[in-house]
């Protein structure tokens, strides 16, 4: 469960672009503040790009970095730490994986090492994560497809170059058999961009009879669920490093406050009541974080329990940064509530993420599953 | 085929040839643990075997020096052998205060001559240990401690009564805390190392809320120890005690894992609001077993903070705590039974209310959340 010195390298290589490039003041306030369609800089994507970064989980023999779940997770720690507004989890960390192994890797590698491409994931149709109940029709035409049905929290939608969607060839909603995956190109769905409480944004896609060639097919015909579910895998430990990044960032800047902020004449970090509250909430961040790492080493050690503890991290990251956000504005009394502070920011952030890929819920249901009750 | 692998691979046959069938049945209750000691009345002669083929090897303390008895393994060789002996389901041959907390003090802070006399006799549960700490004036704010050590030249003369003294009726030597100097606090206090036949020393077990006594009140009344029985500097026994208490908090925090599987696998919630209450307290509960093996790991490497097992030791009490109190709404009425056969001698409910000291022993929680403010988050005042 340690780091390998490579590991504990790349961490501060990200924490240091992050912190300097991806901050707060510098990416997040101006993106929100600005009238655009992605609600990230493109320009930032290139310096992921630059840093081999983009490519981190794509395989060397295809000129990326060729690393895996546990890397992705320390880069996205530093994200959730700097509210860094970027394509990294779904594109780098979950789209690549998803083609990987396809011809869909040949057309897209490229221009996601380059930093030019951004890819997309649509696979919820409702507003509960819920992949097995995927109904989006594709119904055989010809030589193709011919997809009708609706995608929403397709998060970067609007600015992807490829969206890997999840639709139903065969079988009913509710079953895992009959899903493929298909890699639809920009501009053929109709586009709804919506801009999310944290400001990043997340379309709703609507097919009405989008014809589609039979090479838009990523994997096999009706059997998309085994690389969906390791796709979704792979985003559930990138979303769970992430909130633990965010936990970690909002705990800081509230442990700060704790040692400067007076009241009665006095720190209100000498206030017991508030000491062991920062206590509690600390302790509570190391054990996600060590969640969040053991589901990421035990998908790339290919263990059979990577499914487990991926529900295990995701559930565990969601609740611990909800109450670090929590903590975070309480503990900061009136200046917590305004916008022109960051910590609520950080609450904006967490509620984001928490839902994407299966929500607190979903993933303690699914925990209970695994175990047999 | 890397030396571990090698070292695997002897370790397992190894095993296999030595550990006894019956030390490979998981324990039931705490009576299937050996304690050793000059009185200890092995439950087996499985017990006694394995014990002894383990003590011989070095492997009741597989990373101690092979000088003081231990088995002179790396750090990653010790893991392997935890894996080894877990993968067969073998049981650990000994349980002791020696090796959990007197030991690692030892190797830190005893002399040369006290190794040597006192760490082989703990590797092959020889002496059976308990722990002088709390007092009854003298709990969270352990180092108020009053219990006197008197400097008679060629010996020190001790007077004064602890508490909370786990399994003083049943050890054979105990590492205590006593004052030799009211000047200071904290730097009044020494660590001695005496045997429980000297006399003047005596007990008195403590009946607990669970109906059973672990715990005892034992009292000095002019006990003599000899001079050299002092572990550390005269003045400085805090400083052993404060090592002391992490690595005891460290141990005390694998509570926290109760045993390594799903609550909801072994209970089986038949009520979907108190399923839903398991499945919250099993991602909390896998997400420690992730968080232990991560500390242990740092801890070994000296990555860990020094504070961090009193991080530990909340979290993982707090979570055996709540596994108690899961386990009772599991049961219901038939959980309530206090001494039938079918309820196994009303051991939930007696596991439940003994878990309730469990963040009150070591430090309570409260005490653990002071010292993560104070050492850890740095805050003001704390």
């Amino acid at each position: 469960m340690l780091l390998t010195d490579d590991q504990k390298m790349l961490q501060e290589t990200a924490a240091g672009f992050l912190s300097e490039e991806g901050s707060i003041a510098r990416q997040l306030r101006h993106w929100r503040g600005t009238d655009c369609s992605d609600g990230f800089g493109h320009a930032l994507w290139k310096q992921f790009a630059e840093l081999g970064l983009t490519g981190i989980c794509i395989p060397e023999s295809q000129s990326g970095m060729g690393l895996g779940a546990t890397e992705a997770a320390l880069v996205l720690e530093e994200i959730g730490r700097n509210l860094t507004p970027s394509p990294f989890l779904t594109t780098a960390a979950v789209a690549a994986r998803a083609i990987e192994g396809t011809q869909h890797a040949e057309r897209w590698f490229p221009g996601i090492l380059t930093g030019d491409a951004v890819l997309a994931l649509a696979i919820d149709e409702g507003p509960r994560h819920a992949p097995e109940q995927t109904a989006l029709e594709a119904k055989r035409q010809g030589n193709g497809f011919l997809l009708n049905g609706r995608k929403q929290f397709v998060v970067q939608g609007d600015s992807a170059d490829m969206i890997v969607t999840a639709a139903r060839t065969s079988g009913d909603a509710g079953t895992s058999d009959g899903i493929t995956l298909f890699a639809v190109p920009r501009g053929v769905a109709e586009v709804e961009n919506v801009t999310l409480a944290d400001s990043s944004r997340a379309a709703r896609l609507t097919f009405d009879n989008v014809a589609l060639d039979a090479d838009c097919v990523v994997g096999e015909i009706d059997a998309g669920w085994a690389p969906l579910a390791r796709a979704l895998d792979a985003g559930r430990a990138g979303a769970a490093a992430e909130l633990v990044g965010v936990a970690a960032g909002a705990s800081a800047m509230t442990f700060d406050y704790l040692r400067q902020r007076k009241q009665f004449g006095k720190l209100i970090g000498e206030f017991q009541a508030l000491q062991h509250r920062a206590a509690h909430l600390y302790g509570e961040i190391e054990i996600a974080r060590a969640a969040a790492l053991k589901a990421a080493q035990l998908i790339d050690s290919g263990d059979e329990r990577a499914e487990l503890f991926v529900s295990v991290a995701k559930a565990k990251a969601a609740d611990v940064a909800s109450l670090a956000v929590r903590e975070g504005v309480q503990l900061h009394g009136g200046i917590g509530m305004t916008d022109e502070h960051d910590i609520g920011l950080f609450m904006k952030r967490e509620a984001v993420l928490s839902e994407m890929f299966g929500d607190v819920y979903f993933h303690r249901n699914r925990v209970a599953e695994y175990c047999g009750y | 085929m890397t030396d571990l692998d090698a070292f695997r691979s002897e370790t397992r046959t190894w095993l296999e040839a030595n550990c006894p069938a019956e030390m490979r049945v998981p324990i039931r209750s705490e009576a299937d643990l050996c304690w050793g000691g000059r009185n200890w009345a092995f439950q087996s002669d499985a017990q006694k075997s394995w014990l002894e083929v383990m003590a011989t090897r070095g492997w009741t303390v597989p990373d101690w020096p092979e000088a003081y008895g231990g088995g002179g393994l790396t750090p990653e060789q010790a893991i392997v052998l935890k894996e080894e002996m877990q993968r067969i389901g073998a049981r650990s041959p000994l349980t002791s205060f020696g090796i959990s907390m007197l030991g690692p003090a030892l190797l830190k802070f005893g002399t040369e001559e006290q190794k040597k006399q006192y760490l082989p006799q703990i590797a092959r549960g020889e002496i059976r240990w308990c722990q002088g700490y709390s007092e009854p004036g003298a709990g969270s704010d352990l180092a108020g401690l009053q219990t006197k050590a008197e400097d008679k030249d060629d010996h020190w003369l001790v007077n004064g009564q602890k508490v909370w003294t786990s399994y003083a009726d049943k050890a054979d030597w105990i590492f205590c805390l006593a004052r030799t100097s009211s000047e200071s606090k904290q730097g009044g206090i020494s660590f001695l190392l005496f045997d429980m036949e000297t006399p003047g020393v005596s007990t008195k077990p403590i009946l607990l809320i669970s109906g059973s006594s672990p715990f005892c009140e034992t009292f000095f009344d002019d006990v003599k120890v000899p001079k050299d029985q002092v572990v550390g500097e005269v003045n400085k026994g805090w400083d052993v005690a404060k090592y002391l208490l992490g690595h005891e908090r460290e141990m005390i925090s694998g509570m926290g894992l109760g045993g390594g599987g799903s609550l909801g696998a072994a209970v089986e919630p038949s009520d979907p609001l108190l399923r839903a209450e398991i499945a919250a307290f099993d991602v909390d509960s896998l997400a420690f077993q992730a968080m232990s093996e991560r500390f242990s790991a740092m801890w070994k490497a000296g990555e860990a903070h020094p504070a961090s097992p009193s991080m530990m030791k909340y979290s993982g009490t707090e979570l055996n705590k709540r596994r108690n109190e899961l386990v009772m709404a599991a049961g219901g009425s038939g959980a309530l039974e206090w001494d039938s056969e079918r309820s196994k001698g009303g051991k939930a409910a007696r596991d439940w209310l003994r878990s309730k000291g469990n963040s009150i022993e070591g430090g309570t929680s409260e005490i653990q959340l002071n010292i993560v403010a104070k050492h850890i988050l740095r805050l003001p005042g704390a």
